[in-house]
């Protein structure tokens, strides 16, 4: 019998461990970019201290979309239909305005079959943190192209995809996005910065994560396999992000940097790398983008941000209070009412 | 252009004809978009005004401005508000279907027409009055481009003179119309009016039979459109979240429960809407959305017509099978595919019965009148949140758009019932829970708001396969008795569904089983049946479906069954079939009609007459 006394549990801000932010065991495959994110995700959500239960996780149909069982069982999930993870999650936030909206889908929900909810989903600027767990390819269905792959690149069986790619990051920040980033699924530490980003950001938060299929999509002529990504990753810059709730500043080390504050006093710090890149200028992300896709590199980082922008609950008007919990008496106008309109229609 | 050949000698003359007091059909042909909407509303509302029962019925194209459109008033002094199928008096107002109109009369009728169609040429056997329009309204309108608006306000003041309408409950219901903020045009519309009853005195000599004379059957009563109606029903019924697509006939229940939401549904400490109506991309969306926020906790809700319907599939096959309240006011309209979009029809019945693939079985309810719209808008909501499925409100077109005469809704006296939620304080208590557990025997499991402030709150939803605990399975046993436990539920809420109206005579062994507006029909056919014929029958109204057990027990009782519906393929009765033992289907006869007009008395009447050979 071992006598050694254990060391104490780590715990967050509001006294949880790290176990409470755990999901099911994953039944992806070992190598799957999703089980990275999924970890990044349990990381994130304990270390910026958000109860579990406040966070309500939307998915729709794919590799992707079962990823939500796999971290925060603690809260509430909604695996919904193929593509339609954005309607269902609009409705719940309607719902319950307090509620941590987290969607994870894939790059078949979001650029095919749910293209028309996501560009609305934008549109609306629906407070939501939307992650697109990006490899190019239908996993489970075994290997078909999706409209994320890019032009050129090849599946296993050697075919080749002779049409041009959906760039959702583009489309995001076309249609209204908020908050739009782009990363890597190996990348642990600069998409650490943007998930803890995005929960700060009170808008909608667009996050393209390329993460590569081990089994369907990770080899010589794709796209989106690691070792794709890691000769053709070019970050914009190097993240830094303080909370709110941590009064402390950040070595970044040498070089400029610049600082971005959000809606609740979060701060993100970007490091410039290279080149010059402002995060709030619209027309510099685009053509950013554009000019990646020219060059055949992927741009990751901050790609766009605007942290003041209304929502769409703001945009309503909606009682503080959680519509779904108010009680009748304020839900049923009093008899007087229905008198005065019964009398108008006499 | 009407091709029909004239030969009016081919008519039999007009005779002289007694006197018909209240019982009559009025039709206004006119183009659409020229405005005369308000001057049919003001005439079905002057004789309603007069005591009389009155029915308006709108028939419009599927466009804005320039086709054809007919609106159809019946007054019955003997509450008969289905739609009459001859017309006895015509307000010839378009020339591009005057003609044919004339034609399609029966011998007798009477003809309001603008002088320069000449339709008093056509034919010899109806009573004509000629009225030069563009003369009249020139002085009263000054301004030439309102002139096509106020024009047929005129043919009120007409009719008014030529039916005994009281020209001052015509400037009442005038004034009604356009209220306290447009007196102005209210003003010059009068002036049409006044100038139509004017023409009248001095140029006709009533030689009709038809008149309109004060009763005191309309006291205290309202005239609302089942759209509206359920706006209303919905917001008393507390509803939170509205989402929707716009679709005829289903948009102005939306657009009139906006009006209303602003009115009686903002905070006033705070300003705040304790409401989100949200136009959504698509039904696809429009329905996810409820879902979403029925998952939630929300009373969510969406309103929509076939088309949409059609969309909504996929999620409602979800709702039934992750168990999610929603709310899906169905107003139907012609089918299949975009059909006749303006037109009525009851042709989604068997479609949603099973909407989505796989076993999936959905509640419906039948409203007949706006006062059900009212208050079937809570049974629905009420229905979807304790029994955590998708309900649908079967209405159709000439329900929901077209103005009825109703009693004042009553002001709901049942409290919002919100099913089986866990809080806070009972998971505290518990420990735990299991999301798809039976533990009541009622097939109805317990469920947990997303955002409860407990650990044990949560749960996975989704729509691929669970067990009890909401956990992810394939296993055959966990499968079947999910599917079996959703059989029971669906059992435990038939008993819980509006009971069917039944009317039973003792002397029938024939009953007419009718659902939503062909009640009307059905109502009168049986006067019909019963005078001229001297058939005695029976009668069962359906409310709901599932079926309760008062249907089985209507046909055990009767011979024969005529089960009276607006579609072809006798949908209801396949449903009947469904759920009825093989001697109670033998009973079964179908009764339809499904061209588009509300169905009428006489249709029905003739085929049940054909079918017992009497």
């Amino acid at each position: 019998m071992s006598t050694a006394v254990m060391p104490p549990k780590k715990v967050n801000r509001i006294g949880l461990e790290i176990g409470s932010y755990k999901g099911g065991k994953t039944t992806l495959c070992a190598g799957c970019g999703h089980n990275a994110i999924s970890e990044r995700l349990i990381e994130c959500f304990f270390e910026m201290g958000i109860y579990p239960w406040r966070v309500a996780k939307f998915s729709g149909i794919g590799c992707s979309s079962k990823s939500p069982a796999y971290f925060l069982g603690l809260a509430h999930g909604f695996n919904a239909v193929h593509g339609r993870a954005p309607a269902v999650g609009t409705g719940a936030l309607l719902a319950n305005r307090h509620l941590i909206g987290l969607t994870v889908t894939g790059d078949g929900d979001t650029a095919s079959i749910g293209l028309g909810q996501f560009c609305h989903m934008l549109r609306r600027n629906v407070p939501m943190i939307y992650v697109i767990e990006d490899n190019g390819v239908y996993g489970l269905t075994k290997g078909q192209f999706s409209a994320t792959a890019d032009l050129g690149s090849k599946l296993k069986t050697g075919i080749v995809n002779d049409l041009p790619p959906i760039d959702t990051c583009l489309l995001a920040i076309e249609l209204g996005a908020t908050f739009v980033a782009r990363s890597f699924s190996g990348d642990k530490k600069q998409l650490q910065a943007i998930l803890k980003a995005a929960i700060a950001h009170r808008g909608l938060s667009v996050i393209d994560v390329i993460s590569p299929c081990v089994t369907f999509n990770d080899h010589e002529g794709s796209t989106k396999s690691y070792s794709y990504m890691k000769e053709h990753d070019v970050p914009l810059h190097e993240l830094g992000f303080v909370p709110a709730f941590e009064d402390i500043t950040v070595d970044m080390g040498e070089g400029e940097v610049q600082e971005v504050t959000l809606h609740d006093g979060s701060r993100l710090v970007l490091k410039k790398l290279g080149r010059d890149y402002d995060p709030t200028d619209k027309l510099n992300a685009i053509r950013t983008i554009h000019e990646a896709h020219r060059d055949g590199h992927v741009v990751t980082g901050i790609l766009y941000v605007e942290p003041g922008a209304k929502n769409f609950i703001e945009l309503l008007n909606l009682v503080d209070e959680p519509l779904a919990t108010l009680p009748e008496s304020k839900l049923r106008p009093p008899k007087e009412a229905l008198d005065e309109v019964m009398e108008e229609l006499r | 252009m009407s091709t029909i050949e004239v030969r009016p000698e081919t008519y039999p003359q007009k005779e002289v004809q007694p006197r018909v007091v209240n019982d009559f059909s009025i039709q206004v042909a006119t183009v659409n978009g020229s405005g005369s909407q308000t001057a049919n509303t003001v005439l079905m509302r002057a004789i309603f005004q007069m005591g009389v029962p009155v029915s308006g019925k709108n028939l419009f194209p599927s466009n804005i401005a320039g086709l054809p459109t007919w609106f159809t008033i019946r007054a019955s002094k003997y509450g008969w508000i289905g739609r009459k199928k001859e017309i006895d008096f015509l307000v010839a107002m378009n020339p591009e279907t005057a003609r044919e109109d004339v034609q399609n009369l029966e011998p007798g009728a009477a003809v309001v027409f603008d002088e320069p169609l000449k339709l008093d040429a056509l034919r010899s056997d109806l009573h004509f009055y000629p009225v030069p329009f563009d003369k009249l309204v020139a002085p009263v309108c000054p301004e030439p481009r309102l002139r096509k608006l106020v024009r047929n306000m005129i043919y009120d003041g007409v009719l008014a003179r030529l039916l005994g309408i009281e020209l001052e409950e015509v400037r009442k219901a005038l004034y009604k119309q356009f209220g306290p903020r447009k007196v102005k045009a209210a003003d010059l519309n009068w002036g049409a009016v006044q100038a139509g009853w004017d023409y009248a005195e001095k140029n006709f000599t009533k030689t009709d039979p038809y008149w309109v004379e004060r009763m005191d059957a309309t006291r205290g009563k309202i005239i609302i459109d089942g759209n509206a109606a359920a706006a209303l029903g919905a917001i008393f019924a507390g509803v939170t979240v509205v989402t929707w697509y716009p679709i005829t006939p289903s948009t102005s229940m939306i657009e009139t429960m906006m009006g209303y939401l602003k009115r009686f549904r903002i905070d006033k400490e705070t300003g705040k809407a304790t409401f989100a109506v949200v136009q959504a991309e698509d039904e696809l969306a429009a329905i996810g959305m409820v879902i979403g926020a029925g998952w939630a906790g929300a009373r969510a809700m969406t309103a929509t017509s076939g088309p949409g319907i059609s969309l909504m599939a996929e999620f409602a096959g979800l709702g039934y099978y992750a168990e999610v309240p929603a709310v899906i006011f169905d107003v139907q309209r012609v089918g299949p595919s975009t059909g006749l979009p303006t037109r009525t029809q009851q042709g989604d019945i068997l479609f949603v019965a099973t909407l989505s693939h796989g076993d999936t079985k959905h509640p419906m309810l039948f409203p007949s009148c706006p006062e059900e719209c009212f208050t079937m808008a809570q049974t629905a909501f009420d229905l979807a949140e304790e029994f955590q499925t998708p309900v649908f409100v079967m209405m159709d077109l000439d329900l929901g758009m077209n103005n009825w005469m109703s009693d004042p809704f009553p002001y709901p006296d049942q409290p919002l019932r919100r099913g089986k939620v866990l809080g806070k304080e009972d998971l505290e208590r518990l420990g735990g829970f299991a999301r798809y557990a039976d533990v009541d025997g009622d097939g109805v499991g317990w469920r947990t708001l997303p955002g409860t402030d407990h650990p044990a709150a949560a749960y996975f939803t989704r729509g691929s396969g669970h067990n009890e605990k909401a956990q992810y399975s394939e296993r055959p046993d966990d499968y079947m008795r999910n599917m079996d436990r959703l059989a029971r539920k669906f059992e435990t809420l038939r008993k819980h569904v509006p009971r069917p109206e039944v009317i039973l005579n003792e002397r029938a062994s024939v009953g007419l089983l009718c659902y939503g507006t062909t009640r009307y029909a059905a109502e009168e056919s049986r006067d019909q049946l019963l005078r001229e014929y001297g058939l005695e029958t029976s009668y069962l109204r359906l409310k709901a479906f599932p079926f309760t057990e008062e249907v089985g027990d209507f046909i055990d009782r009767h011979a024969r069954v005529y089960v009276v519906e607006q579609n072809r393929d006798a949908q209801m009765v396949s449903l009947l079939r469904m759920e009825l033992e093989p001697e109670q289907i033998a009973k079964l006869r179908s009764v339809r009609y499904y061209g588009g007009l509300p169905i009428d008395a006489r249709t029905v009447t003739d085929e049940i007459v054909a079918m017992e050979g009497l």
